[in-house]
């Protein structure tokens, strides 16, 4: 593909030797059938870096899924989507590609999906053998059974557990099906969306540590995950998401440790963990169809005021009319 | 009182997942009980739960011998129980909106089906998602009436197996505080299956784990 002529946002019109990802602006939103428009995404920006993992987390529902659908083509057909999405060196716009060169170019070869369910992601009719030795045939050209036996063992699944159908694995062994066909390709960026979902500890550990492993060299992992432990272990950069848009974006060390969150949603959310306070945030996210005009989550927040009925700018890394930060 | 007696169960007489576990649940007691993954902890909650016929070894719901599993359990020992399931997608029917997914166990016993909107309060659904189906809400959301629908014929014990693992924090939070509340005001039992050894001990009053069970 050829660049985009123009997605009319944004800085980033090129991509750079040193960017895997380059989201700007991207927007997407779905048309109801009473021609209402459900706003999943909003103005999400961001870049990802060779080697670098980004974690996007927030609570189910707040577009975190949408985001990755989106940057796959993977959209149903009443949504629409805006801004930009330049992958790799040549700057290929997934936003812009059509579905022949998503098919045939990105998908498990530019980029790898480790999906949310991998019950459902799964080929019910088949063994994870034989969906594993399709899925190498195509991205490596390589027959026979060493190329399976490797690619089950990267995810760590037993090989005496490929002649299996999905409906005979556990949660967490189909999910390391799902993560080893993901695995095959090689792909510059990895996309996980919620890849430790009903895994234990160990496994999530293992789990993540593999796809961090993967980010050697010139990949780049964007992990969407509710899972704050999994995000802290690896992750070098926190995104925080909330009613479809970024919220915070920051180093993950600092997050995590001190001086902590600094939006107000970031802080209940990791206040909520069991070795925290273990206190919900009061009330559930805004309707994706009924956002209100200002800041999303001056509903549930503590310090909302009359300031709060404008939407705050993503200012160095976050977005709160509360909080101070260093202009740069 | 919930006993479980020498119970092995499983998928497959010759290589049962369960073998020899036992696990009392006193009355109005928290047991949490946590295992890897595919340890066959998820079996050994749905035995308890009368979900699951063990291939050996007994239920036993105060004092009374359970005899029936799933359909041919007696209705009074079936209905002892709510139970919460780890993917709300799929122990939710596509084609109930919320507040009928939450009646479903009133009206298939044959009661009053006007709490819902009160049973929906309780775990943090507004009104104006009852009229929705599955695919229209998150999974939080759903999770939530699921929730819901476990409590409505007031279960004696709720079994939530992996209740939490699809959730985020602040959602995990407020649905353990959510089966807190109504075990404080019902007395209710509560075995509670998952693998987050951190969050099973903040929220249970005892947690097992699954090597201790299976190594007596």
């Amino acid at each position: 593909m050829t660049p985009p002529t123009d997605s009319g946002s944004g800085p980033a019109g090129t991509v750079d030797g040193g960017t895997v990802l380059s989201v700007r602006d991207l927007s997407v939103r779905f048309r109801m059938r009473d021609g209402s428009y459900v706003r999943a995404v909003t103005e999400v920006s961001f870049d990802l870096a060779p080697g670098e993992c980004l974690a996007l987390v927030g609570e189910s529902g707040c577009g975190k899924s949408v985001l990755a659908s989106a940057l796959l083509g993977l959209l149903p057909g009443n949504a629409s989507v805006a801004g930009s999405a330049l992958l790799g060196d040549d700057g290929l716009d997934l936003l812009a590609a059509d579905e022949r060169v998503l098919a045939r170019e990105v998908r498990g070869r530019r980029a790898g999906l480790v999906p949310q369910s991998p019950a459902a992601h799964l080929t019910p009719v088949r063994t994870v053998r034989s969906q594993l030795t399709e899925t190498v045939r195509e991205l490596t050209g390589a027959a026979g059974p060493a190329g399976v036996r490797a690619a089950a063992a990267r995810a760590a699944f037993p090989e005496d557990h490929l002649n299996r159908h999905p409906h005979q694995l556990s949660g967490g062994l189909a999910q390391r099906a799902a993560t080893a066909l993901a695995l095959v390709g090689d792909a510059p960026l990895l996309l996980a969306d919620e890849p430790t979902t009903g895994l234990d500890r160990d496994l999530v550990e293992r789990t993540v540590d593999e796809l961090r492993r993967h980010t050697s060299d010139h990949r780049a992992l964007l992990l969407i995950t509710h899972d704050l432990a999994a995000a802290g272990r690896i992750a070098d950069r926190v995104a925080v998401m909330y009613a479809g848009r970024l919220v915070e974006i920051t180093d993950a060390a600092g997050f995590f440790g001190a001086p902590g969150p600094r939006h107000p949603y970031a802080r209940g959310l990791l206040n909520a963990l069991p070795e925290r306070d273990f206190t919900p945030i009061p009330g559930m996210p805004p309707e994706l169809g009924a956002l209100p005009p200002g800041c999303a989550f001056a509903a549930r927040c503590d310090r909302a005021s009359g300031a709060c009925a404008a939407v705050p700018a993503l200012v160095s890394g976050v977005a709160c009319h509360h909080v101070e930060v260093a202009h740069a | 009182m919930l006993e479980l007696r020498s119970v092995t169960a499983g998928y497959d007489r010759r290589a049962p997942v369960v073998r020899d576990v036992s696990l009392t649940v006193s009355a109005g007691e928290a047991v949490g009980l946590q295992g890897p993954s595919g340890c066959g902890k998820s079996t050994l909650a749905r035995v308890a739960a009368l979900l699951h016929r063990p291939d050996s070894g007994q239920v036993v719901l105060d004092g009374e011998t359970a005899r029936g599993w799933r359909h041919r359990a007696p209705r009074a020992q079936r209905t002892a129980f709510g139970v919460v399931f780890q993917q709300p997608r799929l122990s939710a029917d596509p084609r109930l909106p919320l507040a009928e997914l939450i009646a479903e166990p009133l009206r298939s016993n044959g009661r009053p089906t006007d709490g819902v909107r009160e049973l929906a309060e309780t775990v943090g659904l507004g009104a104006d998602l009852l009229g929705r189906r599955p695919h229209e809400v998150s999974d939080g959301q759903l999770q939530r009436a699921c929730l819901a629908r476990a409590l409505a014929l007031r279960p004696r014990w709720l079994v939530c197996d992996e209740m939490t693992a699809m959730l985020d924090a602040s959602t995990t939070a407020a649905l353990v505080g959510v089966v807190e509340a109504y075990r404080r005001e019902s007395g209710a039992g509560l075995l509670a299956v998952g693998h987050d050894r951190v969050l099973l001990e903040r929220w249970c009053d005892r947690t097992v784990g699954w090597a201790e069970l299976t190594s007596r």
